[in-house]
C-alpha cells in the first residue's frame, strides 16, 4: 500500500526520484565528521525560522507595543519564554556554526577551483547571518536594543560616500525611531529569510554540482546516505541538545523599556560584534573611519577573494601550514579584541531590572515614603535618634519599648504634652494628612531597617510627597496601597518612558484616549522628582 | 565475504535507526513547547475589577435600566478601557440583577419590551424574563449575569459570572 502511494506520487511529481538522487549522491570516501557543519547551519536556520514564526504570532512590531508584547510572550504565555530563548540563543549558535563551517572549508582548501563561487556565496551567507543579528537586536525594544542600534546606525552613517544613503535607508537619519524599527523588522522577517533560502539553495546546488571536495588524488567514493547523513544527524542533534539546555537554563536578557533620554545607559553590542566595537576604540578622530568602515570592508573583501589569493593546487591538510597560520591569526585577533572588550565592560551594566535588588524604601507605600520627607522637613532627628543617627534628646524612635499606635502619635504630634506630660517637644506644624504620613512611616520603622530607610533618595521622598499631595492614590495603586481605578503603578518603568509620563501628565487624553485622569502641570523640578520616583517603583513580584 | 556483507547491512540498519530516532526526538522537543505556546490560554491575571455604576436606591423595581459604563478589558498585552453595557433591574426582594447585553443564542443585542414586559432579541425572537430566564425562542441558556456587589447603597459590577 505504502509502496503504491509512493510510486503514484513519484510518477506524478518525481519526488521520490529527487530524494533518492539527493540521498544517494556519491561523496568522497574521506568525508566524515569534519563536514557536518554545513548541515548543522541549515538545520539551525530552519529552527530560527520556526521559532521566529512562533514569536511573530504574538509579537507586535511597533515601538509602542513591541516591548509589551514580548513581555507578554515571556511572562504570560506557556512556553513563550522557551521559544524566545531558543530564538535568542539559536542566533548565537548559528553564528558559531557558520564560522566553524567556514573555518573547515578554509583549512581543507575546499574553496579552490572550481569551487570559488560556492565559497563566495558562503561569504554572502555569513554576512546575511550577521544581518539577522543586527536587525533582530532592535526588535525587543529595550534599552539594550535601542542604544545598540543607535551606535550601529551612526557607524553606518560614517561610511565614505555611501554613508548618508545607507543611513537614510535604515531610517536612521534622525534619532532611531519608528521608521528604523519598521525597516529593521521588514529586513529581519520579510527580506532576509527568502534571500537566505534562495542563497542556501544555490550554495547547496553548487556543492552538488562540483561534488564534495575530495582529498588530493582521492578516487574512492561512497553514498551520502546513510553513513554521512548519520553523522550529520548526530551533529545536528548535539547542536539541538546544547541549544535546548541553554534555552532552559539561561534567560535571554530583556531590560527596561527603551528610553531615549536615559543617558546613563552604556550600550554594548552582541558578543559576536564585540570585536568590531573594540576595534573602533583603537582608532580615534579622523582615523575612526578606518576602524568603523574601512577595515571591516577590507576584511570582507579579503574573505571574498580568498580563492583568488590562494590559487595553488589542492594539497593534504597537514601541508596547509600558511592557511592554518592565517586562521590561527584571525582567531587570535578576534579572541583578543573580544576579550579586551569584555574586560573593559564596566561591571553592573548587565544588571537588569529583573535582577536588581529592590531597596527597602522602594517597598514603602507612597504615604510611608512621604512620611520620611516630613520627618526630614520637621528636623525630627534634631532630637530623636533613629538607629545610629540623630541626637538623643528624645527617645530612640526605633525602640520597640515606646511603640504606640497611629492615633496616639497623631494626638502627640499635635499637642505633645497632652500625651506625655512634661515633654519638651514642640507641636508638629503639619496638616492631618501629613501627620498621618509621618505616623505611617514611624510605624514602619524597626532597628533593622532604620539605616536603609534613612538613605531613601531625596527625589523619591519628594516624589512621594507630591504623590500624596495630589492624591494620586485615589485612583492608582503602589505596592498594594491605593485604588485601582487607574493602572497600578508598580513596574511602570517597564511600560513607559520618562518622556511619555511627563507628556501624559500634561495632557493625559492625548496619550490615553478615554482616560479620566485630569492634567497635572507641575513645576519642572517637581515633575522630574515625581516621574523619577514613579519609574523607581519596582514591578510586582509575580507568583 | 558473507560475514562482511552482514556487518555492513547491520551498520546500515543502525545508521537509519539512529537518524529516524534522533529526528523524532527533535520533532517532539519542538512540538511540545510550540503547541502549549499556541494552544494554552495566557496565564490568567485575575480580572477582579469592580466598577461602580450608581446608587441602588434610584433603580425602579420591575423595570430594567440600561446602564453604560467604562471598564478595563485585558486584550493580549494591552489593557483596553472600553464601554460596556448592563441591563440592571431591582427585584422585588431587594436584590439586583445585572445582565450582560448579548443574547445567549448568537450574541445579538436584545432590548426591553415595555408592553410584553420581556427582553426580546430581534435576531431570532428569543424572549427572556426580567431576571434573564429563557421564555421562548432558540436561546440555549439564561442571559449571562455580571457579578453584583452592593456597598452602602452603591452598586458595583464585577466580571460576568
Amino acid at each position: 500500500m505504502r509502496r503504491k502511494i509512493i510510486e503514484w506520487l513519484d510518477h506524478r511529481t518525481g519526488v521520490e526520484t529527487a530524494v533518492r538522487n539527493f540521498l544517494y549522491e556519491e561523496i568522497p570516501a574521506s568525508s566524515g565528521w569534519h563536514q557536518v557543519f554545513g548541515s548543522v547551519a541549515v538545520f539551525l536556520f530552519l529552527l530560527q525560522a520556526f521559532t521566529g514564526i512562533l514569536l511573530a504570532f504574538n509579537y507586535a512590531p511597533t515601538p509602542g507595543d513591541a516591548y509589551n508584547s514580548l513581555r507578554y510572550i515571556i511572562s504570560e504565555l506557556t512556553g513563550g519564554r522557551m521559544i524566545r530563548n531558543l530564538h535568542h540563543w539559536g542566533a548565537s549558535m548559528m553564528i558559531i556554526v557558520v564560522v566553524l563551517h567556514m573555518a573547515q572549508v578554509f583549512l581543507w582548501g575546499a574553496y579552490k577551483k572550481p569551487r570559488e563561487a560556492t565559497w563566495m556565496l558562503g561569504v554572502v551567507l555569513l554576512l546575511l547571518t550577521l544581518a539577522y543579528g543586527l536587525t533582530g537586536y532592535l526588535l525587543p525594544w529595550d534599552n539594550r536594543a535601542y542604544w545598540g542600534t543607535v551606535v550601529t546606525t551612526q557607524i553606518a552613517a560614517k561610511a565614505p560616500l555611501l554613508g548618508p544613503y545607507i543611513s537614510r535607508l535604515m531610517g536612521g537619519e534622525g534619532p532611531v525611531g519608528v521608521v528604523t524599527f519598521a525597516r529593521f523588522y521588514a529586513l529581519h522577517v520579510m527580506l532576509l529569510p527568502p534571500v537566505t533560502l534562495i542563497l542556501i539553495g544555490l550554495h547547496v546546488y553548487l556543492v552538488r554540482k562540483h561534488g564534495v571536495t575530495p582529498l588530493p588524488d582521492e578516487q574512492v567514493t561512497r553514498k551520502f546516505y546513510p553513513g554521512q547523513v548519520y553523522k550529520d544527524t548526530i551533529a545536528m542533534f548535539a547542536a539541538f541538545v546544547i541549544l535546548f539546555v541553554m534555552a532552559v537554563a539561561v534567560q535571554a536578557p530583556l531590560g527596561r523599556l527603551a528610553d531615549p533620554t536615559d543617558t546613563s545607559y552604556i550600550p554594548r553590542p552582541e558578543w559576536y560584534f564585540l570585536f568590531l566595537f573594540q576595534l573602533l576604540k583603537l582608532f580615534e578622530g579622523p582615523l575612526e573611519i578606518f576602524g568603523a568602515v574601512v577595515l571591516p570592508s577590507l576584511a570582507v573583501l579579503g574573505l571574498l577573494l580568498v580563492p583568488f589569493i590562494d590559487r595553488g593546487k589542492l594539497v593534504a591538510l597537514r601541508r596547509r601550514t600558511i592557511a592554518a597560520a592565517a586562521l590561527s591569526l584571525a582567531a587570535f585577533g578576534w579572541g583578543g579584541l573580544t576579550a579586551a572588550a569584555i574586560v573593559s565592560t564596566p561591571a553592573g551594566i548587565e544588571l537588569l531590572d529583573e535582577e536588581a535588588a529592590v531597596a527597602e524604601w522602594q517597598q514603602l507605600s507612597p504615604e510611608e515614603l512621604a512620611g520620611i520627607g516630613y520627618f526630614r522637613r520637621e528636623n525630627c532627628s534634631g532630637c530623636h535618634k533613629i538607629g545610629t543617627s540623630g541626637t538623643a534628646v528624645g527617645p530612640d524612635l526605633t525602640s520597640m519599648a515606646i511603640r504606640k499606635d497611629a492615633a496616639w502619635m497623631i494626638a502627640h504630634f499635635k499637642r505633645p504634652q497632652l500625651m506625655v506630660p512634661g515633654s519638651p517637644m514642640p507641636p508638629v506644624q503639619l496638616s492631618d494628612s501629613q501627620l498621618n504620613a509621618l505616623a505611617a512611616f514611624l510605624l514602619k520603622l524597626t532597628p533593622a531597617n532604620a539605616e536603609a530607610l534613612q538613605s531613601a533618595p531625596a527625589f523619591a521622598v519628594d516624589g512621594a510627597m507630591l504623590y500624596q499631595q495630589h492624591r494620586c492614590g485615589a485612583c492608582h495603586q503602589v505596592n498594594g496601597v491605593g485604588m485601582k481605578l487607574g493602572p497600578i503603578l508598580n513596574g511602570l518603568s517597564r511600560r513607559r518612558s520618562k518622556e511619555w509620563i511627563i507628556e501624559h501628565f500634561l495632557e493625559p487624553q492625548k496619550l490615553s484616549p478615554g482616560s479620566v485622569m485630569p492634567p497635572y502641570r507641575l513645576r519642572p523640578r517637581d515633575m522630574d522628582n515625581l516621574t523619577t520616583y514613579l519609574l523607581s517603583i519596582p514591578p510586582l513580584v509575580q507568583n | 565475504m558473507d560475514w562482511m556483507a552482514d556487518s555492513d547491512l547491520e551498520r546500515r540498519r543502525f545508521y537509519i535507526a539512529v537518524i529516524y530516532g534522533l529526528w523524532a526526538v527533535i520533532g517532539a522537543a519542538l512540538a511540545l513547547p510550540a503547541s502549549v505556546y499556541l494552544f494554552l490560554p495566557p496565564a490568567a491575571r485575575k480580572n477582579e475589577e469592580w466598577v461602580e455604576i450608581g446608587d441602588v436606591s434610584t433603580l425602579p423595581v420591575g423595570a430594567p435600566e440600561e446602564k453604560i459604563f467604562r471598564r478595563n478589558r485585558k486584550d493580549g498585552w494591552k489593557i483596553m478601557s472600553e464601554k460596556a453595557t448592563a441591563w440592571v433591574s431591582r427585584m422585588p426582594d431587594g436584590s439586583v440583577v445585572a445582565l450582560a447585553p448579548q443574547c445567549t443564542h448568537l450574541g445579538c443585542a436584545y432590548h426591553w419590551d415595555e408592553q410584553k414586559q420581556n427582553f426580546i432579541c430581534p435576531c431570532h425572537t428569543s424572549a427572556f424574563s426580567i431576571d434573564g430566564t429563557v421564555l421562548a425562542g432558540p436561546a440555549p441558556r439564561p442571559l449571562d449575569r455580571y457579578q453584583v456587589r452592593i456597598q452602602s447603597n452603591k452598586l458595583l459590577l464585577g466580571p460576568v459570572a
